[in-house]
């Protein structure tokens, strides 16, 4: 193995400046979602004119695509030059401008919404038509992110080349899974971007073709959760079991289970658009179909997590059934904060069954519940596993080591996380099966009874919102100290090992042509036909509104 | 590749309760009707106006107790917004745009649906019981937004 144990000086600061735009952007959007669920409290309103709709689009774009794609694209970059080496110049040199790329569309971006030009949300449902800044703003966002993509195939193909016939290091396999899964997907949001939204906002065309952009839109939108989920993926597989003192289940199964999510995550945007017009609903049940296939990686990753909780816990001695559970490190706040993380995933897993249900997802579609279900899904699960990520991962690039006190801090910044989201997740999951609407500000409908009804749920939600940008600061105090202030010292980048009852991997597993071709049948089975349909029945198309 | 045999238990019973699911809800859907609201009817967005049947927006009688309630949604009102349906009328639901996306979502019902300029939407739902339902955009429209609203009221015949 030619693993290196460090990341590399330069690496480490290549990873680390992705890094403190994403908490960046966490403070601000964190901020932004304290001003959201206090005026939905009715309770409070917004000083000084601001839109509330403004709010809400910072809130989403700064926590949905800054702070998850910058922190993604900086932990994979510490992950594959920790596994498959220090990255060759060239390749940190186009991270390098991936990085400014992205930062300067993302400022480009938070510019345009905060003077008001852009509050369209971040799904940017045409015909609401933008400023040219915002959409060119995400589009160099998305640009920038690819070229990291590239500087990281690039790494994986320098390594293989140097390590003819072996199996890659996992880390750096799962990496190199997820920037394909980013590059196909995203390259959806490219093209209504590019091909309709820009021309469009920029007046060398009058109008737009409304359900094109969304099925472009929603074609990504879904894979860029997965695209999120699969580094807390990386995390549990291959970290946290060495965290714990234990061994990866099994490299195959794992590297299985990432293939699926390739496979399996694209072609199911129409779960989206259940409730829309202008799709067949039979093409809508087969992406249904699809959408449940990710059920299976996900089945096989609980197995592995709790098979390798159980294998450790056992090794120490531990009998009775559930006797392993006591043995498991509950004090280290790199495990304890995926480990909360991991049981949010059980009912927010659930919730996600009955969203994409064909028929029921008639009785939640743009109810707040959907709202309560990516604040578990994306808001719990995959933020605390990167926080417990960064709990060594920013002491491990800085050169530092996180003291008792801040390992105190981050079990305090855990528990208050989950305190705050069982408040504020499951009173936005109560009000929305009581019909309550999401994006949107408070309002009584004209004092009826039953928007009547939401209020002490809306109350609940701003006193879980108000616990969590406790949370927020929390953790803001956490990693500036790991940043700047901690003592000098050496911290590991923890990565497991494989257990030696597990079976060597196959190669197929990177028989790259063989699954991006399943991937792309995939998505041209689900969406040929009924693309084509929307575009030759499709009725005269829409000129752009600002009506904000 | 080598499974542990407790994970093949573990797959063979999640795996098999995946597709009776998926069986039971595509069940419900192609044989007992139960599809989600995906009506394939275009119509011009700038001419609704003009465009039967909203041109005249409101409840219509189609049948013995079959009636059409056909809304126009725009920024940020339904035409009409106080709506009255006799007690056990079935009632089609037709609803477009004239602007940009809304949604039209009858609180405490099954009936939300997406609407979207240049689309009918469609569904149809029978008012068994008296109440009065509060009809709400549950899409982003604008500033307005969260004020677009219709009331229901489901009536005792007279």
């Amino acid at each position: 193995m030619n693993e290196t144990m460090k990341v590399d000086r330069r690496d480490a600061k290549l990873a680390m400046a992705h890094i403190y735009v994403a908490f960046i952007a966490l403070a601000l959007g964190g901020l932004a979602g304290l001003l959201q669920v206090l005026v939905r409290s009715g309770k409070f309103t917004l000083p000084a004119n601001i839109n509330y709709y403004t709010i809400l689009t910072t809130h989403g774009v700064l926590l949905g695509l800054v702070l998850t794609t910058f922190f993604i694209i900086g932990f994979q970059f510490a992950a594959v030059s920790r596994t498959a080496g220090t990255l060759s110049d060239k390749a940190r040199t186009t991270g390098w401008l991936g990085f400014w790329v992205m930062t300067i569309g993302t400022a480009l971006t938070a510019f345009y919404i905060l003077i008001g030009e852009a509050s369209v949300l971040y799904t940017f449902y045409a015909p609401l038509q933008a400023h040219p800044g915002f959409y060119i703003g995400l589009t160099l966002v998305v640009v920038g992110s690819w070229l990291s993509g590239f500087a990281m195939f690039a790494h994986y193909a320098k390594w293989k080349k140097a390590n003819p016939g072996k199996t890659s290091p996992l880390l750096t396999f799962m990496s190199v899974v997820n920037m394909i899964l980013w590059l196909v997907c995203s390259l959806g949001v490219a093209a209504t971007v590019l091909i309709q939204l820009l021309p469009w906002s920029l007046g060398f065309v009058e109008r737009i073709n409304i359900l094109v952009s969304r099925t472009l839109f929603w074609y990504f939108g879904h894979p860029l959760v997965y695209f999120w989920l699969l580094p807390a993926y990386m995390i549990w597989y291959v970290v946290i079991p060495k965290i714990i003192g234990g061994k990866i289940f099994s490299d195959s199964l794992a590297r299985l289970s990432f293939i699926l999510f390739l496979i399996f995550s694209i072609p199911v945007g129409f779960h989206h658009q259940l409730v829309e017009p202008g799709i067949d609903p039979a093409w809508k049940y087969l992406q249904v179909v699809l959408t449940f296939m990710v059920v299976i990686p996900s089945l096989m990753t609980a197995f592995s997590m709790f098979a390798t909780f159980e294998m450790y816990g056992r090794s120490k001695g531990a009998a009775g059934l559930f006797g392993w559970l006591r043995k498991l490190p509950w004090g280290d706040a790199r495990f304890f904060a995926p480990f909360v993380g991991m049981l949010f995933f059980i009912p927010a897993g659930a919730g996600g069954l009955i969203n994409a249900s064909h028929q029921l997802n008639q009785v939640v579609h743009n109810t707040i519940w959907v709202t309560g279900h990516f604040h578990l899904t994306l808001a719990t699960t995959v933020v605390l596993t990167f926080f417990g990520a960064a709990y060594w991962l920013i002491p491990h690039l800085t050169g530092r080591v996180m003291t008792k006190t801040m390992n105190r801090l981050a079990i305090v910044q855990t528990v208050v996380w989950a305190v705050g989201m069982l408040f504020m997740s499951g009173s936005m999951h109560f009000a929305g099966l009581l019909g309550a609407p999401r994006r949107s500000a408070f309002s009584t409908y004209g004092n009826s009874p039953q928007a009547l009804e939401w209020i002490p749920y809306q109350i609940a939600q701003a006193i879980g919102g108000t616990i969590l940008f406790i949370g927020i600061i929390l953790v803001l105090i956490i990693v500036t100290n790991l940043a700047f202030f901690a003592p000098k010292g050496e911290t590991e980048f923890p990565v497991g090992e494989v257990a030696e009852t597990a079976e060597r991997t196959p190669l197929v597993f990177e028989n790259w042509k063989l699954w991006i071709g399943i991937t792309v049948a995939l998505i041209l089975i689900a969406y040929t036909i009924p693309f084509i349909d929307m575009i030759q029945n499709a009725p005269p198309g829409s000129k752009g509104y600002k009506l904000w | 590749m080598h499974m542990h045999k407790y994970e093949k238990i573990w797959l063979f019973f999640g795996i098999g309760s995946l597709f009776l699911f998926l069986t039971i809800v595509g069940v419900s859907a192609f044989a007992q009707g139960n599809q989600p609201p995906s009506c394939l009817t275009t119509i011009d967005p700038e001419k609704v106006d003009q465009t039967p049947p909203f041109n005249k927006p409101g409840l219509v009688k189609t049948g013995d107790n079959e009636y059409q309630l056909n809304i126009v949604a725009s920024a940020f009102a339904y035409t009409p917004n106080q709506i009255e349906i006799p007690k056990g009328a079935k009632v089609t639901i037709n609803v477009t745009t004239k602007d940009v996306i809304h949604g039209f979502e009858m609180v405490g019902t099954n009936v939300n649906m997406m609407v979207e300029p240049g689309y009918v939407n469609s569904f149809t739902k029978t008012f068994n019981e008296t109440g009065e339902f509060t009809i709400l955009c549950n899409e982003y429209c604008g500033t307005g937004h969260h004020l677009m609203t219709a009331k229901v009221k489901v009536v005792d015949k007279q």
